[in-house]
């Protein structure tokens, strides 16, 4: 009864702010230009649609005539902003705790730990858009709670040569990815992550962050005009997206190609192939013992392969996503490459697999229910005396996101999530595994 | 009892039906494809009830900011069609407008959709005139095969341009500023601009030559452009296409700059 009357006044409250904010209207930058809904671009916001995604592969033109700059009302700033209020409650099973609070020589214990309360994810400002016909800009700064970063800074030359197959950007962008970590649905911090982007085995001083992170280089990309059969190919340098240069003068790979094909009474669907090669330095030169940002050498290749779908069967959707992991032996011991008798001994590359489903029931342009599980599964640990499973990773996570105000100038969404993480091996003392679970719920707005 | 219970009965049925035959029962036929309203109608919502609105009568929330102003379903006048003025478009007509879009305008081109969810639309948008339930679609206009462009068939244009009067809504030089295009209203008294030729090689309803002079033909009702089917002959018309190509300063490949300049 007490469950069913919080549920009552939840929706009551919804009600009452509902009445308060159906006047305000805040304007999200490309909706304002074209007076297209969210729902235009979106299967959900922020995740985007096969429209959508042809405005962004078109560097953020409809092709209408009435891309340019000049057509806009000169009051118009292609800025937009976004934030989440929410409260959340955290819970680890085996989270290490001084057994003494304080006292760190009291010794590591595991203790069950929980957090709760109101809590806010930042804010993201996007200004985008074009500067002139076919050269297209964006950048993204965060504010979050303690520091300010640029997330994203990059322009795009579109369609050279008259060809929507050849475009040009520079800059630090999110690399093509087959399911996009910027536009996740979930918020919470165990779900939001797709873990297989950023997943480095236990032991590894690999110190690229993962194909999850916005990464500077330069991209080559192209699409058809349905945006059915798309390709992209980056260059970035091998610092894992941080700027200044602090680890190494070489370069990256990444690549990706997808098709998309239509099929009666379903929907479309995408297949594609992805593969990220890169090298990391095992070791700096120091002075003073301090290695020197800039000058990392002793470089060490790793790579990340997989393919992917996307598949719909009428509104529901779901993504398959599979990665297949490589770091060299001396990344994955940590080791450096001018040090190779420091090696474990039966030391070996460590290799992995992993992957994810990620479902979502769209019924309504106002409504997605999302589902996602995600696994990771060494293969290959990189010292053999770990136990074979150390590091493996199960995570699921359901949820569903209202979009009670859906207009050309603003979005507000309710979102409530529940995530679970296992981590195998992966608490601090007892070695045993590692369970955290997270709720979440709360606004996501923007402007 | 029973037989209150079965005047409800026999209401409801009446009601299922005309709801069927008035609007969701509405499909459209597109090549093999056979759009269906009710699916269109979720589409309506999430693509374009911000521009046409609820009821298709373009009056959507964004419709103040646009220029030119969102159709009007609901007066079943539509500017790209294959069909004479004056009568109602193919299905097709309506699906290629979705999939190219309109140049010039707020209407972008939907291809991104898939041709299912496209021709449901055309489904969809159909069911906010009775017109596509009273009347059937003009037979389509006849397009003859284009002949060569050539010096003389751009010449005789540009005469026609300006013996017809073209240039009085389009201008001289074509850039959609003669003495006549500030009045302008389209058939809501919304004001509305002729099309700039200069703005390059796209036009309103497609941009091939076969597209401009089907055009000519059946002109862009709802819209100050006529018909030129009574006016003109084909072979005038097509002296129009080719010199009309001529102002389109973005045409770099086309092969009547080639002969304008030979």
């Amino acid at each position: 009864m007490p469950i069913r009357k919080s549920i009552v006044l939840e929706f009551l409250m919804l009600g009452a702010l509902l009445g308060i904010t159906e006047n305000a209207h805040c304007i999200p930058a490309f909706a304002r230009k074209y007076g297209l809904p969210c729902s235009a671009c979106h299967e959900a916001w922020p995740m985007l649609n096969n429209f959508g995604q042809t405005f962004k592969d078109n560097g953020y033109q409809l092709g209408n005539g009435r891309d340019a700059p000049i057509y806009q009302d000169p009051g118009y700033w292609p800025i937009m902003f976004r934030t989440t209020p929410f409260w959340h409650r955290e819970n680890n099973n085996r989270q290490g705790v001084d057994s003494i609070p304080g006292s760190a020589a009291s010794g590591l214990i595991e203790r069950n730990v929980t957090t709760s309360g109101f809590d806010l994810g930042g804010v993201d400002f996007i200004a985008a858009g074009t500067l002139y016909k076919n050269i297209s800009v964006f950048v993204q700064p965060f504010i979050g709670n303690s520091s300010v970063t640029l997330s994203q800074a990059w322009a795009r030359l579109d369609n050279l040569a008259g060809s929507r197959w050849l475009n040009l950007k520079m800059g630090k962008f999110e690399l093509d990815e087959p399911i996009s970590q910027e536009r996740s649905l979930l918020l919470n911090n165990t779900g939001a992550l797709y873990y297989n982007y950023f997943f480095n085995p236990p032991g590894d001083r690999n110190l690229f962050g993962g194909i999850g992170l916005p990464q500077l280089g330069i991209e080559v990309s192209g699409h058809s005009a349905n945006d059915y059969t798309r390709y992209s190919v980056a260059m970035v340098s091998s610092n894992s997206g941080a700027t200044g240069l602090p680890t190494n003068q070489t370069y990256d790979v990444y690549a990706n190609v997808n098709q998309a094909f239509e099929v009666p009474r379903l929907g479309m669907q995408q297949v594609g192939v992805y593969a990220y090669w890169g090298q990391s330095p095992t070791y700096f030169q120091t002075a003073g013992g301090t290695p020197l940002p800039g000058t990392g050498t002793g470089n060490e290749s790793f790579y990340r392969v997989g393919a992917y779908g996307h598949w719909f069967v009428k509104r529901f959707d779901f993504y398959t996503f599979y990665l297949h992991g490589y770091d060299n032996v001396f990344l994955g011991n940590g080791v450096p490459a001018n040090q190779a008798s420091t090696l474990p001994v039966g030391a070996l590359a460590p290799v992995w697999n992993g992957g994810f489903v990620e479902g979502h029931y769209n019924p309504t342009p106002r409504w997605v229910f999302i589902s996602k599980y995600e696994l990771t599964r060494m293969s290959r640990q990189a010292n053999p005396l770990l136990p074979p499973k150390l590091g493996n990773l199960d995570t699921w996570t359901v949820g569903y996101r209202w979009y009670p105000i859906m207009s050309t100038r603003a979005g507000l969404a309710w979102t409530q999530e529940y995530s679970h993480i296992a981590n195998v091996g992966a608490a601090p003392v007892s070695h045993l595994d590692e369970i955290r679970d997270s709720y979440l719920m709360g606004f996501d707005f923007d402007f | 009892m029973s037989n209150k219970s079965g005047l409800i009965r026999r209401v409801a049925i009446s009601i299922l039906i005309a709801w069927n035959v008035a609007g969701y029962a509405q499909e459209s036929h597109v090549g093999n494809l056979v759009g269906n309203a009710r699916r269109g109608k979720a589409l309506y919502q999430r693509y374009c009830i911000f521009c046409h609105g609820q009821y298709g009568d373009g009056r959507g929330e964004s419709a103040a900011y646009l220029d030119p102003k969102p159709r009007d379903f609901t007066k079943a006048a539509f500017k790209c069609r294959s069909t004479p003025s004056g009568s109602l478009p193919l299905d097709s007509d309506l699906y290629d407008t979705i999939t190219r879009g309109i140049h010039a305008s707020g209407m972008p081109s939907w291809k991104p959709l898939l041709r299912q969810e496209r021709a449901d639309l055309v489904a969809y948008v159909k069911t906010f005139s009775p017109s596509f339930q009273e009347e059937r679609p003009g037979a389509p206009v006849e397009i003859p095969p284009e002949p060569p462009p050539s010096t003389e068939s751009i010449q005789r244009g540009s005469e026609l341009f300006q013996s017809m009067n073209c240039w009085s809504c389009h201008g001289k030089d074509g850039r959609g500023n003669g003495p006549s295009a500030v009045s302008l209203t389209d058939s809501k008294g919304n004001p509305i601009k002729p099309f700039d030729f200069t703005s390059g090689p796209t036009f309103k309803c497609g941009n091939t030559d076969r597209d401009m002079y089907r055009d000519l033909v059946t002109g862009l009702d709802g819209t100050p452009m006529p018909s030129f089917a009574s006016a003109t002959t084909a072979d005038q018309r097509w002296d129009l296409v080719h010199y009309i190509r001529t102002l389109s300063t973005a045409n770099r490949s086309g092969h009547i700059l080639q002969v304008k300049g030979r």
